[in-house]
């Protein structure tokens, strides 16, 4: 993997920027003294950001993996599948890491990829 | 019931927070490991842990990096994973909205999902906690593991170097979101929004830089709502 097609410049614009922006949402309502509450549908929305947003950045990735130039990967395609369930069923990000690694670590290294 | 003192608070808060080392150790190694494989240097990638603190956003902002996208959604992807904190911000004003401004500025910087989910925990069990207490508790348990979070990653952004890339690290952003969104994944509308945001995403790859994530996580996070809106009138 090489270096990002950034400048030291930009990288560093990225991380003071994202740095300030999740300061600001974290900040926000603490901010503002009282407790004036968010409109219900509001926060509704709110609760789902993290499932929208990284299922469907992460849906392309095991699809067409660019390690294999866009090609599906049974491998990566198993290891994938591995972390969802074990994901699912343990309720723990930790297990489910675990289980992803080993079947494309051990996936490569039975294929003799390593 | 006495009060509790802040000292009193804050060491409970302590004992509270190390469960939690079993995660952040990992996670943050992870990033350091990736951020440095992506090519960032050891200065870039503990700036990026220190200020953002936030796992998902960082390692979402790290891919969209890796993708080559636009600087604006590369910051549009890691706010977007990041806008929960603006509901945990709102759902704590009850109970530290009155504590002196330069604390809640504070807790803001360390408000995550375990400080965050453990403190509100007590703060409703024990409504009677003042608030110096609850913001002892609070730092009790945040403190810990930001320092955590930072020391880690520098451990896994030396050692990162060090991982042959045949090991197939590529594929371990892809690994740690899913392992993410699993436990996720507790309820019909949340696992609607999910497949919407996978179908939207495929369907929309041809737009232009990440524009099609942005418009299927959109109509994810409304699928969510709306979702839990007909089931809960549903079970009614």
């Amino acid at each position: 993997m090489g270096a990002l097609g950034y400048s030291s410049g930009q990288i560093w614009l990225i991380i003071v920027l994202l740095a300030l922006g999740t300061f600001a949402l974290r900040f926000s309502f603490l901010a503002i003294l009282g407790d004036r509450a968010l409109p219900q549908f509001l926060l509704r929305l709110l609760r789902y950001t993290p499932v929208a947003v990284i299922p469907g950045m992460v849906a392309p990735l095991v699809l067409w993996p660019a390690a294999t130039g866009g090609e599906p990967d049974p491998l990566r395609l198993s290891a994938a599948a591995a972390a969802l369930f074990v994901g699912v069923a343990s309720r723990n990000v930790i297990w489910a890491i675990l289980a992803g690694a080993i079947v494309l670590v051990g996936g490569i290294w039975l294929t003799g990829q390593l | 019931m006495t009060q509790i003192t802040p000292t009193t608070a804050f060491l409970q808060g302590l004992r509270r927070s190390l469960p939690f080392i079993l995660v952040v150790v990992p996670f943050a190694t992870l990033f350091g490991v990736v951020a440095t494989e992506a090519g960032l240097d050891l200065i870039q990638t503990m700036g990026f842990t220190a200020l953002v603190i936030a796992g998902a956003a960082q390692f979402a902002s790290l891919q969209m990096m890796q993708d080559q996208a636009p600087i604006l959604m590369v910051l549009l992807a890691g706010l977007a994973v990041n806008m929960r904190m603006a509901m945990y911000s709102a759902s704590l004003v009850p109970y530290l909205g009155k504590a002196p401004l330069w604390q809640r500025a504070l807790a803001a910087y360390i408000l995550f999902d375990q400080s965050y989910a453990v403190s509100l925990d007590r703060f409703e069990k024990e409504p009677e906690l003042s608030i110096p207490a609850r913001i002892a508790f609070f730092f009790g348990v945040a403190i810990p593991i930001s320092i955590l979070w930072c020391g880690t990653t520098a451990v896994g952004a030396l050692v990162g170097s060090a991982i042959p890339s045949s090991m197939g690290l590529d594929f371990a952003l892809p690994i740690t979101f899913i392992a993410l969104i699993g436990p996720m994944l507790k309820s019909i509308p949340h696992v609607a929004a999910a497949i919407v945001s996978v179908v939207g995403a495929l369907v929309l790859g041809w737009m232009p830089s990440g524009i099609g994530l942005l418009v299927a996580a959109s109509l994810a996070m409304l699928t969510g709502a709306l979702v839990e809106d007909w089931s809960s009138r549903w079970v009614r």
